[in-house]
Protein backbone atom coordinates (compact mmCIF):
# COMPACT_ATOMS: atom_id res chain seq x y z
CA UNK A 1 0.00 0.00 0.00
CA UNK A 2 1.57 3.33 -0.88
CA UNK A 3 1.73 6.24 1.68
CA UNK A 4 1.10 9.76 0.52
CA UNK A 5 2.84 13.03 2.43
CA UNK A 6 2.82 16.82 2.08
CA UNK A 7 5.27 19.45 2.97
CA UNK A 8 4.53 23.41 3.99
CA UNK A 9 5.83 23.82 0.11
CA UNK A 10 2.68 22.15 -1.07
CA UNK A 11 4.76 19.32 -2.60
CA UNK A 12 3.25 15.76 -2.15
CA UNK A 13 5.22 12.55 -2.51
CA UNK A 14 3.80 9.10 -2.29
CA UNK A 15 6.27 5.65 -1.34
CA UNK A 16 6.02 2.43 -2.95
CA UNK A 17 8.42 0.05 -1.50
CA UNK A 18 11.71 1.73 -2.34
CA UNK A 19 10.78 4.11 -4.71
CA UNK A 20 8.89 7.83 -4.13
CA UNK A 21 6.50 9.93 -7.04
CA UNK A 22 6.65 13.97 -6.43
CA UNK A 23 4.40 16.08 -7.34
CA UNK A 24 2.41 19.28 -6.51
CA UNK A 25 -0.85 19.56 -4.76
CA UNK A 26 -4.29 20.04 -5.85
CA UNK A 27 -4.34 23.49 -4.12
CA UNK A 28 -0.30 24.30 -5.65
CA UNK A 29 -2.05 23.92 -8.74
CA UNK A 30 -5.10 26.09 -8.52
CA UNK A 31 -3.39 28.82 -7.04
CA UNK A 32 -0.63 28.47 -9.59
CA UNK A 33 -3.15 29.05 -12.48
CA UNK A 34 -2.54 27.53 -16.13
CA UNK A 35 0.78 25.61 -15.88
CA UNK A 36 2.65 26.22 -19.35
CA UNK A 37 6.09 25.00 -18.75
CA UNK A 38 7.47 22.59 -16.43
CA UNK A 39 11.51 22.25 -15.88
CA UNK A 40 12.27 18.93 -14.60
CA UNK A 41 15.59 16.88 -13.23
CA UNK A 42 17.86 15.02 -14.68
CA UNK A 43 17.61 11.22 -13.82
CA UNK A 44 20.97 10.17 -11.60
CA UNK A 45 20.59 13.75 -9.72
CA UNK A 46 21.09 13.64 -6.10
CA UNK A 47 18.78 16.11 -4.32
CA UNK A 48 18.84 16.92 -0.72
CA UNK A 49 15.33 17.32 1.10
CA UNK A 50 13.94 21.31 0.69
CA UNK A 51 16.68 21.34 -2.32
CA UNK A 52 15.24 22.59 -5.86
CA UNK A 53 14.65 20.01 -8.12
CA UNK A 54 12.47 21.18 -10.54
CA UNK A 55 10.46 24.88 -11.71
CA UNK A 56 6.79 25.31 -12.92
CA UNK A 57 6.06 28.02 -14.96
CA UNK A 58 2.41 28.99 -14.91
CA UNK A 59 1.06 32.27 -17.32
CA UNK A 60 2.09 34.66 -14.80
CA UNK A 61 5.07 33.31 -12.98
CA UNK A 62 7.72 30.76 -12.35
CA UNK A 63 7.81 28.59 -8.71
CA UNK A 64 10.42 26.13 -7.49
CA UNK A 65 9.51 22.46 -6.85
CA UNK A 66 11.78 21.66 -3.64
CA UNK A 67 12.83 17.49 -3.47
CA UNK A 68 10.53 16.62 -0.05
CA UNK A 69 13.21 14.42 0.76
CA UNK A 70 16.60 13.97 -0.27
CA UNK A 71 17.16 10.76 -2.88
CA UNK A 72 18.31 9.81 -6.19
CA UNK A 73 16.10 10.94 -9.26
CA UNK A 74 15.07 7.81 -11.13
CA UNK A 75 12.17 9.18 -13.66
CA UNK A 76 10.56 12.15 -14.60
CA UNK A 77 7.18 12.39 -16.39
CA UNK A 78 8.50 13.37 -19.60
CA UNK A 79 4.39 13.60 -20.90
CA UNK A 80 4.21 17.24 -18.84
CA UNK A 81 7.08 18.18 -21.46
CA UNK A 82 4.34 18.39 -24.28
CA UNK A 83 1.38 18.75 -21.77
CA UNK A 84 2.24 20.52 -18.93
CA UNK A 85 -1.56 21.36 -18.95
CA UNK A 86 -1.74 17.70 -17.27
CA UNK A 87 -0.70 19.65 -13.86
CA UNK A 88 -3.81 21.68 -13.78
CA UNK A 89 -6.48 19.04 -15.11
CA UNK A 90 -4.66 15.58 -12.70
CA UNK A 91 -1.85 17.43 -9.97
CA UNK A 92 -1.86 14.51 -7.40
CA UNK A 93 -2.04 11.83 -10.42
CA UNK A 94 -1.35 11.79 -14.22
CA UNK A 95 0.65 15.14 -13.27
CA UNK A 96 3.24 13.82 -11.18
CA UNK A 97 6.84 15.43 -11.92
CA UNK A 98 9.42 12.78 -10.94
CA UNK A 99 10.71 9.34 -9.24
CA UNK A 100 13.75 9.24 -6.69
CA UNK A 101 15.17 6.38 -4.56
CA UNK A 102 15.54 7.99 -1.21
CA UNK A 103 18.45 8.30 0.97
CA UNK A 104 16.22 8.03 4.14
CA UNK A 105 12.98 7.19 4.75
CA UNK A 106 12.93 8.65 7.83
CA UNK A 107 12.73 12.38 6.24
CA UNK A 108 9.38 10.93 4.14
CA UNK A 109 8.35 9.79 7.60
CA UNK A 110 8.44 13.45 9.01
CA UNK A 111 6.54 14.95 6.09
CA UNK A 112 2.26 15.45 6.74
CA UNK A 113 0.05 12.89 6.50
CA UNK A 114 -3.14 14.32 4.34
CA UNK A 115 -5.17 14.84 7.34
CA UNK A 116 -2.54 17.76 8.82
CA UNK A 117 -2.04 18.94 5.33
CA UNK A 118 -5.58 19.40 5.06
CA UNK A 119 -5.49 21.17 8.44
CA UNK A 120 -2.34 23.61 7.36
CA UNK A 121 -3.85 24.78 3.77
CA UNK A 122 -6.82 25.32 5.61
CA UNK A 123 -4.69 28.42 7.66
CA UNK A 124 -3.69 29.98 4.82
CA UNK B 1 6.47 25.32 -3.69
CA UNK B 2 7.62 28.75 -3.88
CA UNK B 3 6.34 31.16 -5.96
CA UNK B 4 8.11 33.99 -7.19
CA UNK B 5 11.59 33.27 -5.90
CA UNK B 6 12.43 34.97 -9.12
CA UNK B 7 9.37 36.63 -10.49
CA UNK B 8 6.82 38.30 -8.17
CA UNK B 9 3.59 37.71 -9.61
CA UNK B 10 2.31 40.49 -7.79
CA UNK B 11 4.92 42.72 -9.77
CA UNK B 12 4.42 41.19 -13.05
CA UNK B 13 1.37 43.24 -13.24
CA UNK B 14 2.56 46.14 -11.25
CA UNK B 15 2.28 49.22 -13.04
CA UNK B 16 5.20 51.25 -11.57
CA UNK B 17 3.28 51.24 -8.19
CA UNK B 18 5.39 49.45 -5.54
CA UNK B 19 3.00 48.03 -3.13
CA UNK B 20 5.10 46.83 0.04
CA UNK B 21 2.67 48.65 2.97
CA UNK B 22 0.64 46.30 4.62
CA UNK B 23 -1.70 48.93 5.65
CA UNK B 24 -2.51 50.54 3.08
CA UNK B 25 -6.02 50.66 1.98
CA UNK B 26 -6.79 49.60 -1.43
CA UNK B 27 -9.06 51.32 -3.42
CA UNK B 28 -11.83 49.88 -5.40
CA UNK B 29 -13.72 50.41 -8.71
CA UNK B 30 -17.43 50.52 -8.84
CA UNK B 31 -17.39 46.92 -10.23
CA UNK B 32 -15.97 45.60 -7.33
CA UNK B 33 -18.93 43.50 -6.29
CA UNK B 34 -19.40 42.05 -9.24
CA UNK B 35 -15.93 40.86 -9.50
CA UNK B 36 -16.74 39.14 -6.51
CA UNK B 37 -19.51 37.96 -7.79
CA UNK B 38 -18.09 36.42 -10.69
CA UNK B 39 -15.69 34.77 -8.67
CA UNK B 40 -12.65 37.28 -9.83
CA UNK B 41 -9.30 36.73 -7.64
CA UNK B 42 -8.71 39.86 -6.65
CA UNK B 43 -5.02 41.29 -5.82
CA UNK B 44 -3.26 44.65 -5.03
CA UNK B 45 -2.61 46.46 -8.05
CA UNK B 46 -1.51 50.28 -8.74
CA UNK B 47 -2.90 50.52 -5.33
CA UNK B 48 -6.76 48.87 -6.59
CA UNK B 49 -8.13 45.88 -5.32
CA UNK B 50 -8.16 44.13 -8.85
CA UNK B 51 -9.39 40.99 -10.73
CA UNK B 52 -6.21 39.05 -12.17
CA UNK B 53 -8.27 36.07 -13.21
CA UNK B 54 -12.06 34.90 -13.36
CA UNK B 55 -12.41 31.13 -12.12
CA UNK B 56 -12.04 29.63 -16.12
CA UNK B 57 -8.30 31.38 -15.91
CA UNK B 58 -5.61 33.09 -17.86
CA UNK B 59 -5.44 30.81 -20.50
CA UNK B 60 -8.79 30.63 -21.70
CA UNK B 61 -9.45 34.45 -20.51
CA UNK B 62 -6.81 34.99 -22.83
CA UNK B 63 -8.36 32.84 -26.01
CA UNK B 64 -11.54 34.01 -25.62
CA UNK B 65 -10.87 37.56 -26.08
CA UNK B 66 -8.59 36.63 -29.24
CA UNK B 67 -11.76 34.31 -31.11
CA UNK B 68 -14.62 36.27 -29.38
CA UNK B 69 -15.04 38.92 -27.17
CA UNK B 70 -13.75 39.93 -23.69
CA UNK B 71 -14.64 42.38 -21.09
CA UNK B 72 -12.21 44.06 -18.69
CA UNK B 73 -12.53 46.25 -15.74
CA UNK B 74 -9.90 48.99 -16.48
CA UNK B 75 -11.72 51.57 -13.96
CA UNK B 76 -8.88 51.86 -12.29
CA UNK B 77 -7.05 53.85 -15.16
CA UNK B 78 -6.99 57.97 -14.42
CA UNK B 79 -9.51 59.69 -16.54
CA UNK B 80 -9.81 63.26 -16.80
CA UNK B 81 -10.15 66.36 -18.58
CA UNK B 82 -7.47 68.95 -19.96
CA UNK B 83 -9.18 72.31 -19.99
CA UNK B 84 -8.30 75.73 -21.21
CA UNK B 85 -5.48 76.26 -23.59
CA UNK B 86 -5.09 71.97 -24.40
CA UNK B 87 -2.76 72.77 -27.15
CA UNK B 88 0.21 73.62 -24.30
CA UNK B 89 0.04 70.21 -23.42
CA UNK B 90 2.59 69.64 -26.41
CA UNK B 91 4.87 71.15 -24.14
CA UNK B 92 5.10 68.23 -21.96
CA UNK B 93 4.68 65.50 -25.38
CA UNK B 94 6.14 65.37 -28.50
CA UNK B 95 3.10 63.98 -29.78
CA UNK B 96 0.78 66.22 -32.31
CA UNK B 97 -1.92 67.41 -29.94
CA UNK B 98 -3.02 70.50 -31.85
CA UNK B 99 -3.20 68.57 -35.27
CA UNK B 100 -5.90 66.13 -33.73
CA UNK B 101 -9.17 66.16 -35.64
CA UNK B 102 -12.44 66.20 -33.60
CA UNK B 103 -14.09 62.76 -32.74
CA UNK B 104 -10.51 61.48 -32.60
CA UNK B 105 -8.29 59.99 -30.12
CA UNK B 106 -4.38 59.56 -30.13
CA UNK B 107 -1.45 57.68 -27.95
CA UNK B 108 1.38 60.19 -26.34
CA UNK B 109 3.83 59.93 -24.51
CA UNK B 110 4.45 62.06 -21.11
CA UNK B 111 8.22 63.79 -20.80
CA UNK B 112 10.35 64.88 -18.25
CA UNK B 113 12.00 67.68 -18.66
CA UNK B 114 15.20 65.39 -19.74
CA UNK B 115 12.80 63.60 -22.60
CA UNK B 116 12.43 60.42 -20.75
CA UNK B 117 9.19 58.50 -20.31
CA UNK B 118 7.38 59.60 -17.53
CA UNK B 119 4.32 58.03 -18.62
CA UNK B 120 2.09 57.22 -21.92
CA UNK B 121 -1.66 57.98 -22.16
CA UNK B 122 -4.07 58.09 -24.68
CA UNK B 123 -5.75 61.76 -25.43
CA UNK B 124 -9.24 62.52 -27.44
CA UNK B 125 -10.99 65.61 -28.95
CA UNK B 126 -14.68 64.76 -28.86
CA UNK B 127 -16.92 66.29 -31.28
CA UNK B 128 -17.86 69.86 -30.32
CA UNK B 129 -16.01 69.96 -27.56
CA UNK B 130 -13.42 72.15 -26.29
CA UNK B 131 -11.45 69.92 -23.36
CA UNK B 132 -9.45 67.03 -24.48
CA UNK B 133 -10.33 63.53 -22.67
CA UNK B 134 -7.09 62.06 -20.88
CA UNK B 135 -6.55 58.42 -19.99
CA UNK B 136 -3.14 57.84 -17.96
CA UNK B 137 -1.95 54.59 -16.06
CA UNK B 138 -3.37 53.93 -12.86
CA UNK B 139 -0.25 53.38 -11.06
CA UNK B 140 0.75 57.32 -12.20
CA UNK B 141 -2.27 58.77 -12.58
CA UNK B 142 -1.72 61.55 -9.44
CA UNK B 143 1.52 62.28 -10.11
CA UNK B 144 1.29 63.18 -14.24
CA UNK B 145 -2.03 65.06 -13.11
CA UNK B 146 0.05 66.74 -10.49
CA UNK B 147 2.70 67.35 -13.25
CA UNK B 148 -0.10 68.56 -16.05
CA UNK B 149 -1.65 70.96 -13.49
CA UNK B 150 1.83 72.62 -12.38
CA UNK B 151 3.67 72.78 -15.82
CA UNK B 152 0.45 74.43 -17.63
CA UNK B 153 -2.03 76.96 -17.15
CA UNK B 154 -4.55 74.51 -18.32
CA UNK B 155 -7.08 73.53 -15.87
CA UNK B 156 -7.10 69.68 -15.51
CA UNK B 157 -10.21 67.86 -14.04
CA UNK B 158 -9.37 64.70 -12.51
CA UNK B 159 -12.85 61.89 -13.18
CA UNK B 160 -11.12 59.47 -11.16
CA UNK B 161 -14.66 58.54 -10.08
CA UNK B 162 -15.68 57.06 -13.53
CA UNK B 163 -15.37 53.89 -14.51
CA UNK B 164 -13.86 52.67 -17.66
CA UNK B 165 -14.49 48.76 -19.78
CA UNK B 166 -12.80 47.37 -22.41
CA UNK B 167 -14.86 45.18 -24.54
CA UNK B 168 -11.93 43.41 -26.90
CA UNK B 169 -12.10 40.86 -29.46
CA UNK B 170 -13.52 40.43 -33.08
CA UNK B 171 -17.43 40.27 -32.03
CA UNK B 172 -16.95 43.38 -29.95
CA UNK B 173 -18.65 45.32 -32.31
CA UNK B 174 -21.44 42.84 -32.84
CA UNK B 175 -21.85 42.98 -29.47
CA UNK B 176 -21.80 46.42 -28.54
CA UNK B 177 -23.68 47.22 -31.49
CA UNK B 178 -27.12 45.37 -29.89
CA UNK B 179 -26.43 47.89 -26.95
CA UNK B 180 -25.27 51.21 -28.35
CA UNK B 181 -27.29 51.20 -32.15
CA UNK B 182 -24.76 52.91 -34.62
CA UNK B 183 -21.44 52.37 -32.43
CA UNK B 184 -20.21 49.84 -35.12
CA UNK B 185 -19.55 52.37 -37.87
CA UNK B 186 -16.64 53.39 -35.21
CA UNK B 187 -12.98 53.05 -36.88
CA UNK B 188 -9.73 52.51 -34.93
CA UNK B 189 -8.90 55.52 -32.93
CA UNK B 190 -12.98 57.55 -33.45
CA UNK B 191 -14.23 58.38 -29.80
CA UNK B 192 -17.60 59.67 -29.38
CA UNK B 193 -20.18 60.19 -26.86
CA UNK B 194 -23.25 57.94 -27.04
CA UNK B 195 -25.53 55.88 -24.71
CA UNK B 196 -25.05 52.49 -23.88
CA UNK B 197 -27.71 49.97 -22.34
CA UNK B 198 -28.70 53.66 -21.72
CA UNK B 199 -25.73 54.86 -19.96
CA UNK B 200 -24.28 58.26 -21.18
CA UNK B 201 -20.51 57.52 -22.00
CA UNK B 202 -17.63 58.27 -24.04
CA UNK B 203 -16.83 55.06 -26.48
CA UNK B 204 -13.26 55.29 -28.49
CA UNK B 205 -12.59 51.71 -30.97
CA UNK B 206 -9.06 51.63 -29.27
CA UNK B 207 -7.78 49.00 -26.47
CA UNK B 208 -4.70 47.13 -25.44
CA UNK B 209 -5.41 43.95 -26.60
CA UNK B 210 -4.25 43.70 -30.40
CA UNK B 211 -7.59 43.31 -31.13
CA UNK B 212 -10.64 45.26 -32.70
CA UNK B 213 -12.66 46.61 -29.79
CA UNK B 214 -13.99 49.16 -27.56
CA UNK B 215 -12.89 51.64 -24.18
CA UNK B 216 -16.00 52.97 -22.66
CA UNK B 217 -15.94 56.07 -19.81
CA UNK B 218 -18.93 55.73 -17.69
CA UNK B 219 -20.13 57.27 -14.87
CA UNK B 220 -19.52 55.10 -11.95
CA UNK B 221 -23.19 55.12 -11.26
CA UNK B 222 -23.72 53.49 -14.19
CA UNK B 223 -20.60 51.03 -14.39
CA UNK B 224 -22.35 47.41 -13.01
CA UNK B 225 -25.14 47.97 -15.50
CA UNK B 226 -23.59 48.07 -18.18
CA UNK B 227 -21.61 45.54 -17.42
CA UNK B 228 -23.67 43.14 -16.69
CA UNK B 229 -25.93 43.71 -19.69
CA UNK B 230 -22.24 43.12 -21.64
CA UNK B 231 -21.49 40.27 -19.80
CA UNK B 232 -25.40 39.10 -20.52
CA UNK B 233 -24.17 38.45 -24.48
CA UNK B 234 -23.47 35.20 -24.50
CA UNK B 235 -20.31 36.05 -26.76
CA UNK B 236 -18.98 37.59 -23.53
CA UNK B 237 -16.74 36.67 -20.98
CA UNK B 238 -15.26 38.57 -17.96
CA UNK B 239 -11.24 38.93 -18.61
CA UNK B 240 -8.95 39.94 -15.48
CA UNK B 241 -5.39 41.98 -15.53
CA UNK B 242 -3.41 38.37 -16.27
CA UNK B 243 -4.85 38.16 -19.87
CA UNK B 244 -4.87 41.50 -20.25
CA UNK B 245 -0.81 41.34 -19.78
CA UNK B 246 -0.32 38.62 -22.13
CA UNK B 247 -2.45 40.13 -24.62
CA UNK B 248 -0.88 43.09 -24.75
CA UNK B 249 2.88 41.31 -24.73
CA UNK B 250 1.59 39.47 -27.77
CA UNK B 251 0.39 42.79 -29.07
CA UNK B 252 4.19 44.22 -28.77
CA UNK B 253 2.50 47.01 -26.44
CA UNK B 254 4.36 48.41 -23.79
CA UNK B 255 3.46 48.21 -20.11
CA UNK B 256 4.12 51.46 -18.28
CA UNK B 257 6.76 50.96 -15.26
CA UNK B 258 8.51 47.94 -16.97
CA UNK B 259 8.86 48.49 -20.36
CA UNK B 260 9.14 52.47 -20.42
CA UNK B 261 9.76 54.43 -17.43
CA UNK B 262 12.01 57.64 -16.59
CA UNK B 263 15.32 55.89 -17.75
CA UNK B 264 14.34 55.83 -21.42
CA UNK B 265 13.55 58.38 -24.21
CA UNK B 266 11.18 57.48 -26.66
CA UNK B 267 14.28 56.60 -29.06
CA UNK B 268 15.01 53.84 -27.14
CA UNK B 269 11.78 52.30 -26.32
CA UNK B 270 11.52 51.86 -30.19
CA UNK B 271 8.10 54.45 -29.75
CA UNK B 272 9.16 57.62 -32.39
CA UNK B 273 6.27 56.35 -34.43
CA UNK B 274 4.38 58.64 -31.39
CA UNK B 275 5.76 61.58 -32.43
CA UNK B 276 4.28 63.96 -34.48
CA UNK B 277 5.85 64.82 -37.96
CA UNK B 278 5.22 68.55 -37.46
CA UNK B 279 6.77 68.15 -33.62
CA UNK B 280 9.97 65.99 -35.03
CA UNK B 281 10.64 68.93 -38.20
CA UNK B 282 10.23 71.45 -35.14
CA UNK B 283 12.15 69.62 -32.23
CA UNK B 284 9.70 71.66 -30.11
CA UNK B 285 9.44 68.96 -26.98
CA UNK B 286 11.43 68.11 -23.69
CA UNK B 287 14.76 66.22 -24.56
CA UNK B 288 14.12 66.80 -28.49
CA UNK B 289 18.08 67.31 -29.21
CA UNK B 290 18.89 63.71 -27.72
CA UNK B 291 15.75 61.98 -29.08
CA UNK B 292 16.23 63.38 -32.40
CA UNK B 293 20.20 62.95 -32.53
CA UNK B 294 20.07 59.49 -34.43
CA UNK B 295 20.34 55.85 -33.71
CA UNK B 296 20.26 55.85 -29.77
CA UNK B 297 22.82 53.39 -27.72
CA UNK B 298 20.00 50.69 -26.77
CA UNK B 299 16.55 50.17 -28.37
CA UNK B 300 13.33 47.82 -27.33
CA UNK B 301 13.20 44.71 -29.10
CA UNK B 302 10.46 41.78 -29.30
CA UNK B 303 12.46 38.31 -28.49
CA UNK B 304 11.13 34.89 -29.30
CA UNK B 305 12.39 32.32 -26.97
CA UNK B 306 13.36 28.98 -28.26
CA UNK B 307 11.56 26.07 -26.57
CA UNK B 308 8.63 26.54 -24.22
CA UNK B 309 10.31 27.80 -21.39
CA UNK B 310 9.46 31.28 -20.65
CA UNK B 311 11.92 34.14 -19.40
CA UNK B 312 10.70 36.41 -17.20
CA UNK B 313 11.51 40.08 -16.72
CA UNK B 314 14.50 41.34 -15.52
CA UNK B 315 16.23 38.62 -17.19
CA UNK B 316 19.71 39.15 -18.99
CA UNK B 317 20.31 38.96 -22.70
CA UNK B 318 23.85 38.09 -23.78
CA UNK B 319 25.15 38.09 -26.90
CA UNK B 320 26.88 34.51 -28.19
CA UNK B 321 29.87 35.19 -26.79
CA UNK B 322 28.09 35.27 -23.56
CA UNK B 323 28.57 39.31 -22.98
CA UNK B 324 25.59 41.11 -21.50
CA UNK B 325 23.59 43.05 -23.87
CA UNK B 326 20.32 44.09 -22.26
CA UNK B 327 17.59 43.18 -19.70
CA UNK B 328 14.05 41.67 -20.53
CA UNK B 329 11.21 44.20 -19.97
CA UNK B 330 8.24 42.00 -19.62
CA UNK B 331 8.50 38.36 -20.05
CA UNK B 332 6.20 35.08 -20.36
CA UNK B 333 3.79 33.06 -22.07
CA UNK B 334 1.60 33.34 -25.27
CA UNK B 335 -1.22 31.78 -25.14
CA UNK B 336 -2.18 32.15 -28.95
CA UNK B 337 1.06 31.46 -30.08
CA UNK B 338 1.61 28.68 -27.18
CA UNK B 339 5.30 30.19 -27.01
CA UNK B 340 7.22 31.90 -24.86
CA UNK B 341 7.24 35.53 -25.86
CA UNK B 342 9.69 38.37 -24.30
CA UNK B 343 10.37 41.95 -25.03
CA UNK B 344 13.69 44.02 -23.84
CA UNK B 345 16.33 46.13 -24.31
CA UNK B 346 19.53 45.36 -26.18
CA UNK B 347 22.21 47.26 -27.55
CA UNK B 348 21.54 48.95 -31.20
CA UNK B 349 23.89 46.51 -33.12
CA UNK B 350 22.13 43.48 -31.29
CA UNK B 351 18.35 45.28 -32.43
CA UNK B 352 17.60 43.78 -35.90
CA UNK B 353 14.87 41.12 -36.65
CA UNK B 354 16.89 37.76 -36.79
CA UNK B 355 19.89 38.15 -34.24
CA UNK B 356 20.23 34.99 -31.97
CA UNK B 357 21.06 35.77 -28.77
CA UNK B 358 20.56 34.23 -25.39
CA UNK B 359 18.28 35.50 -22.50
CA UNK B 360 19.65 34.20 -18.86
CA UNK B 361 17.44 32.05 -16.97
CA UNK B 362 17.91 30.31 -13.96
CA UNK B 363 21.63 30.52 -14.84
CA UNK B 364 21.13 28.76 -18.21
CA UNK B 365 21.25 30.43 -21.65
CA UNK B 366 17.85 29.94 -23.43
CA UNK B 367 18.39 30.85 -26.98
CA UNK B 368 15.97 33.52 -28.67
CA UNK B 369 16.01 35.60 -31.61
CA UNK B 370 15.19 39.28 -31.93
CA UNK B 371 11.75 39.49 -33.72
CA UNK B 372 9.06 41.75 -34.87
CA UNK B 373 6.16 43.37 -33.29
CA UNK B 374 3.58 42.38 -32.56
CA UNK B 375 4.59 38.58 -32.17
CA UNK B 376 0.30 38.64 -32.76
CA UNK B 377 -1.14 40.67 -35.88
CA UNK B 378 -3.20 43.46 -34.73
CA UNK B 379 -6.71 43.23 -35.53
CA UNK B 380 -7.57 47.12 -35.56
CA UNK B 381 -11.09 48.40 -37.66
CA UNK B 382 -8.75 50.70 -39.85
CA UNK B 383 -10.99 52.79 -42.31
CA UNK B 384 -11.26 51.80 -45.74
CA UNK B 385 -9.37 53.95 -47.98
Amino acid sequence: MSDVRYTDQHEWIRLDGDEATIGITKFAAESLGDVVFVELPASGKAVKAGGEAAVVESVKAASDIYAPAGGTVTATNTVLEKEPSKVNEDPEGQGWFFKMKLTDKAEFSKLMDSAAYAKFVETL
Amino acid sequence: MTEGVRANPAHAFAIGTVMTIAAEILRRTPLYALHLELGGKMVPFAGYEMPVQYPVGILKEHLHTRQKCGLFDVSHMGQGFLSGDTAALERLTPADVAGLKEGMQRYGLLLTADGTIKDDFMFSRLAGERDLYLVVNAGTKEGDFAYIAEKLAASLTPRFDRALLALQGPLAAEVLERHAPGISHLTFMNVVRAAVAGAPAIISRTGYTGEDGFEISLEGRDAERVARALLGESEVLPVGLGARDSLRLEAGLCLYGHDIDESRNPAEASLMWSIGKRRKEAGDFPGAASILKGAPAIRRVGLLPEGRAPAREGAEIADKTGRVIGKLTSGGFGPSLNAPVAMGYVETAFAAIGTPVDLMVRGKPLPALVAAMPFVPHQYRRPTK
